[in-house]
């Protein structure tokens, strides 16, 4: 895949939808291209966030590790975005990315995502609107996993 | 030092001066026969003025001297009877005899003289590297390393020219001066007493005049040095200059002193000349007199003319002497001013004592620890840096010293090694005061590591075992020849007063260390390296080093087996996808399009990145392959995509280094390039320049990285044709420019690393690099050659001053290099500061879990660490705060609980 197939490819991910195409072009050209095989960790939870990563092709698993063992939450598709949350908030990965399929990807160093992030104001407000969502969709999901509790009779 | 230049000169070479002297006026009679010969020979045979009584004359015949005085002469020896033609050819022989003679004389005496020289500067410059060796700690602050090194390489260099000359030039030319003005003497006395006054006045006004020339070079000498101490300062802080834009200040402040060095030497050429001037002057100002007043004193009857021309005749042979007098004399001035200043430098107080550091044969084991009593440390200015500091530390027991920052603590491990002299209270190891002890017994019993450590710019290993080095242990093995070679070498040494120290000795002292040799060496060097988690750095440099298969044979054999191996091996595992092979066939889209071209290694500069692309046979290759055409569309389209990319960012971007084929710096020049041409570009439609800079691009090119499309099928295939016609027609004189590329051969241009994967490692496969190693290091153990890659590792040059490691490696490998030595003490004085918190902790536990009897003493960055020690004493204001085991402070709730409890906000990064 060349570099303007990514670009048309960076441009369906939300959070750079609105970015002008030079720079989605810079990018692109800064991030390195990253296969994994299925089963491959794309990251460990509780590792040191160093870098993001776009969905090309294939999907992937978010597992969290918990004492009961692992826990899958969700499944990602082409055009998503993973791992930003390690490099936004400075903390370890919250969660393991495990290809589920052979999976490309392009990996987006820590540093060159906040330069972006600092240089297109656009960006950012894409970052919080998408985050925002998710948030609201935990809260759902969780206020969904209380009620159970409740119903359950445990809390 | 000797501060008297001369008695300096005597006392190291008065034989030698005695000889040449000696020799010098053994020539003199020759040289006065080979004078009147060609008189002898004009007068005698060719006129025949000899021959007026008979045929023949006695040849070599000898009268007792001075017999005619008694009366009768007496004759020893009446000598062969010649005809003239016969005397001719004797007397002509015997001229050229005495000119072979002369020759020899000058010949033999210009060697002494020459080699006199050498060895009073060799002599002279060993002692004062000796006395850098033995300089007070505290003296090295006011140092300018450039400024020494000027001294000891260039400013002592005039002394050897003049060593030779100190006592011989004077004796011999004042000799002849002497002779000259006698003898004009008795022709005359007045014409005698005139050339004596001028040659007086002269002898008396040209010192006088040359006085301030001598103080200009003085000052010259000075500038120089300084401008040789700023150039060393601009390489050292060249960081600081870039960094604050402060390029034009240096360039004003180098400007500014190479005019004050120009004025300098132009007021020196201008008296320089005059006096010169004046000289030559006084020199025809004699004839003058000699014309006039002998002429008058012939003409008025005084003289007769014959005494006049004698005396114009004996006259040249004055002022040239004369002359010689003069600069010798300056000469001689100008030589002591350098050597004074250089003893200046060089004599400083508190020298270390020679005996200190003289080599003291096996040690034994420090018995007792360290005792420390009242000891006070004060700095230059007489401030106190540590006041009645009092500890103990036995063997097998570890402190640790914390405190605030500039509490003190910084200084308690100099003065454990003895960089600061304590002013006061006792230093005890063993029983012993440590003022008292020799450096060789300290050397062996401390180890000591600080923030600063320097390495030395040879390699890794040579860095390690540069503590083990302290007096030559065992001769060389070497053949009678050598042993020949060798004794005149130190007898050579002896006579110039160096150290007769065999470099080529062993000199690592193994068994202080407890190891058999080299093997085992290296053995506990990688030991070491684990314990301050250096050894996976050091394999990979191995693994990035190079061998050649003219020195390794054996070893490249095992290495091209392991490559065999290896490609089997990642194939069964799977991952063969994790390396793209080099096949003399294909086109690797993992390297550059260059490497692909030249497929090989370029060696030396001929065929290096910027010489390549305009060399003649590479431009005619391109074009036999018909690839000339596309490599400049292709630099093209790199150059359009760069300049589209980065065009927007800020000149500093960090993208730039990163990222880009052009530096920001070419960018606008690029950016005009684009322009001047459309995309139908061709070699021919470009200027030579142009073309430079697009073939460059081209050759960067990697395919998979920059994934920019450009190598299609066809192109592939056309770059892997004109990397056979390279190949094929390589000329002779390119042949060692390049190491090519050979499925079954070592290339000894590439690292041990490439030979191995004869390949690249592909680019985008999630963890390629790491799993490729991996699997590497599998087999190399398999194989038993892990050894050989960290003997490469070993071999790796630290660089001048230890630069290319970053610095928390060279902090390591100083620490390693404390440790090696198995010192009975080990000082650690903050030396893991700019490691993070895990590492340092990590390094900490693994150094203390081996310490086994010895004593180590840490001076802490992080408090809390003091837990892991025995006991910890507490430093603030230069005293002794608090001391005690970490735990009971830190329930007493003192200094060492605050330091330990305080924690710094975490640090954005």
């Amino acid at each position: 895949m060349s570099l303007s197939e990514e670009v048309e490819l960076l441009r369906k991910v939300p959070i750079f939808s609105n970015v002008e195409l030079a720079k989605l072009k810079l990018l692109a050209f800064t991030s390195e291209r990253v296969r994994f095989d299925p089963g491959q960790e794309v990251f460990h939870q509780g590792d040191p966030g160093d870098a993001a990563f776009v969905i090309i092709e294939g999907t992937a698993e978010v597992v969290a590790e918990t004492d009961n063992g692992p826990i899958v939450l969700l499944e990602m598709q082409p055009h998503a975005f993973v791992g930003e949350i390690a490099i936004l908030c400075d903390v370890p990965r919250t969660a393991s990315v495990i290809a589920k399929t052979e999976l490309h990807t392009l990996r987006i160093e820590k540093e060159l995502f906040f330069r972006l992030v600092e240089e297109f104001p656009q960006m950012s407000a894409e970052i919080m609107r998408v985050l925002a969502e998710r948030l609201d969709r935990t809260t759902s999901e969780l206020t969904a996993a209380r009620n159970r509790l409740r119903e359950a009779g445990i809390e | 030092m000797e501060r008297n230049l001369f008695k300096y000169i005597w006392r190291h070479s008065k034989r030698e001066q005695i000889v040449v002297l000696v020799i010098v006026l053994a020539s003199l009679p020759f040289y006065f026969v080979s004078l009147s010969l060609p008189a002898a020979i004009v007068n005698g045979p060719i006129e025949g003025t000899w021959f007026q009584e008979g045929v023949s004359r006695p040849f070599l015949e000898i009268y007792l001297p001075f017999s005619e005085w008694f009366g009768e002469r007496i004759r020893l020896f009446e000598g062969f009877q010649l005809t003239r033609v016969e005397m001719l050819l004797a007397l002509s022989f015997s001229y050229l005899g005495l000119v072979f003679i002369n020759g020899q004389f000058k010949f033999q005496v210009n060697t002494l003289k020459g080699r006199m020289g050498e060895r009073m500067l060799r002599r002279v410059r060993f002692e004062l590297v000796d006395r850098v060796l033995r300089f007070p700690p505290s003296y090295f602050r006011k140092l300018k390393p450039a400024e020494v090194a000027s001294m000891v390489k260039d400013e002592v260099e005039p002394l050897g020219g003049f060593i030779g000359d100190a006592f011989v030039l004077p004796m011999f030319q004042g000799g002849i001066a002497l002779t000259a003005l006698v003898f004009i003497m008795v022709q005359n006395v007045w014409l005698g007493a005139v050339a004596g006054a001028v040659v007086l006045f002269q002898a008396f006004i040209i010192p006088v005049l040359r006085r301030p020339i001598l103080k200009l070079s003085k000052e010259r000498q000075i500038a120089a040095r300084e401008m040789a101490g700023r150039v060393g300062e601009l390489v050292d802080g060249v960081d600081e200059v870039r960094i604050n834009a402060t390029s034009n200040y240096e360039r004003a402040d180098i400007s500014n002193r190479l005019g004050r060095l120009f004025s300098i030497r132009y007021e020196i050429f201008r008296r320089k000349f005059f006096v010169k001037f004046l000289n030559n002057f006084l020199g025809k100002f004699t004839p003058f007199i000699f014309y006039a007043a002998g002429g008058y004193f012939v003409i008025i009857g005084q003289l007769d003319i014959g005494q006049l021309i004698a005396v114009i005749a004996a006259y040249p042979d004055l002022p040239a002497p004369v002359k010689m007098m003069i600069d010798w004399d300056q000469q001689r001035l100008d030589v002591q001013i350098k050597y004074d200043q250089v003893v200046d430098h060089f004599d400083p107080d508190d020298m270390v004592p020679a005996e200190a550091q003289q080599p003291v044969g096996e040690v034994s084991h420090l018995q007792g620890g360290i005792v420390a009593t009242n000891v006070t440390v004060m700095d230059d200015t007489g401030a106190r840096l540590l006041q009645n500091i009092s500890f103990t530390v036995g063997l097998g027991e570890t402190l640790a010293i914390v405190g605030p920052a500039a509490g003190g603590k910084e200084h308690i491990g100099p003065t454990l090694v003895r960089l600061f002299p304590p002013s006061a209270g006792h230093l005890v190891l063993g029983g012993r005061d440590l003022s008292s002890l020799p450096e060789g017994v300290i050397g062996r019993w401390v180890g000591y590591s600080g923030q600063d450590t320097y390495l030395f710019p040879v390699s890794l290993r040579e860095n390690l075992t540069y503590g083990l080095k302290h007096e030559p242990l065992t001769p060389p093995d070497e053949s009678p020849r050598d042993q020949e070679r060798r004794a005149w070498t130190a007898a050579e040494t002896r006579r110039a007063g160096n150290a007769e120290y065999d470099l080529d000795a062993e000199w690592i002292d193994y068994h202080s260390i407890g190891v058999a040799g080299a093997a085992e060496l290296r053995k506990r060097m990688l030991d070491v390296l684990r314990h301050v988690g250096l050894q996976d750095d050091v394999y990979e440099m191995g693994l990035a080093g190079y061998i050649s298969p003219d020195t390794h044979p054996e070893l490249c054999t095992k290495f091209m087996y392991a490559r065999r191996v290896f490609g089997d091996l990642i194939k069964k595992r799977g991952l063969a996808h994790l390396v793209e092979s080099f096949h003399p066939d294909k086109y690797n889209r993992n390297a550059s399009l260059g490497e692909n071209l030249l497929f090989g290694r370029p060696c030396g500069p001929f065929l290096g990145e910027g010489a390549l692309v305009s060399h003649p046979y590479f431009q005619e290759t391109l074009h036999k392959a018909q690839i000339a055409d596309a490599m400049v569309t292709m630099g093209y389209e790199i150059a359009t995509t760069m300049v589209e990319l980065f065009a927007g960012l800020p000149a500093d971007h960090p993208f730039f280094d990163q990222f880009s084929f052009i530096s920001a710096l070419d960018l606008p020049d690029y950016k005009g390039l684009v322009n001047r041409y459309s995309s139908n570009i061709s070699w021919e439609s470009v200027d030579d320049d142009d073309r430079v800079k697009l073939l460059t691009l081209a050759l960067r090119y990697e395919d998979a990285r920059h994934r920019l499309g450009l190598i299609t099928p066809d192109i592939a295939a056309q770059v892997v044709l004109a990397r056979k016609t390279f190949r094929r027609n390589l000329p002779d004189a390119l042949q060692d420019a390049v190491r090519l590329y050979d499925p079954e051969n070592y290339n000894a241009a590439s690292s041990i690393l490439d030979n191995l994967l004869f390949g690249r490692i592909a680019y985008g496969e999630a963890k390629a690099r790491d799993r490729v190693l991996e699997l590497l290091s599998e087999l190399l153990g398999e194989l038993e050659l892990h050894e050989a890659v960290y003997d490469a590792g070993l071999d790796f040059n630290v660089g001048p001053g230890g630069k290319r490691l970053a610095t928390p490696t060279r902090q390591r490998l100083g620490l390693a290099r404390a440790i090696l030595k198995r010192p009975d003490i080990l000082v650690i004085d903050a030396a893991l500061a700019v490691l993070d918190t895990p590492t340092q902790e990590k390094i900490l536990q693994s150094v203390l879990a081996s310490s086994g009897s010895r004593a180590v003493i840490w001076v802490l960055g992080r408090p809390e660490q003091a837990v892991l020690f025995d006991r910890v004493l507490v430093i603030d204001g230069g005293r002794v705060v608090e001391e005690g085991k970490a735990q009971d402070l830190l329930a007493r709730n003192g200094p060492y609980a605050a330091l330990a409890n305080h924690k710094p906000r975490q640090a954005a990064e």
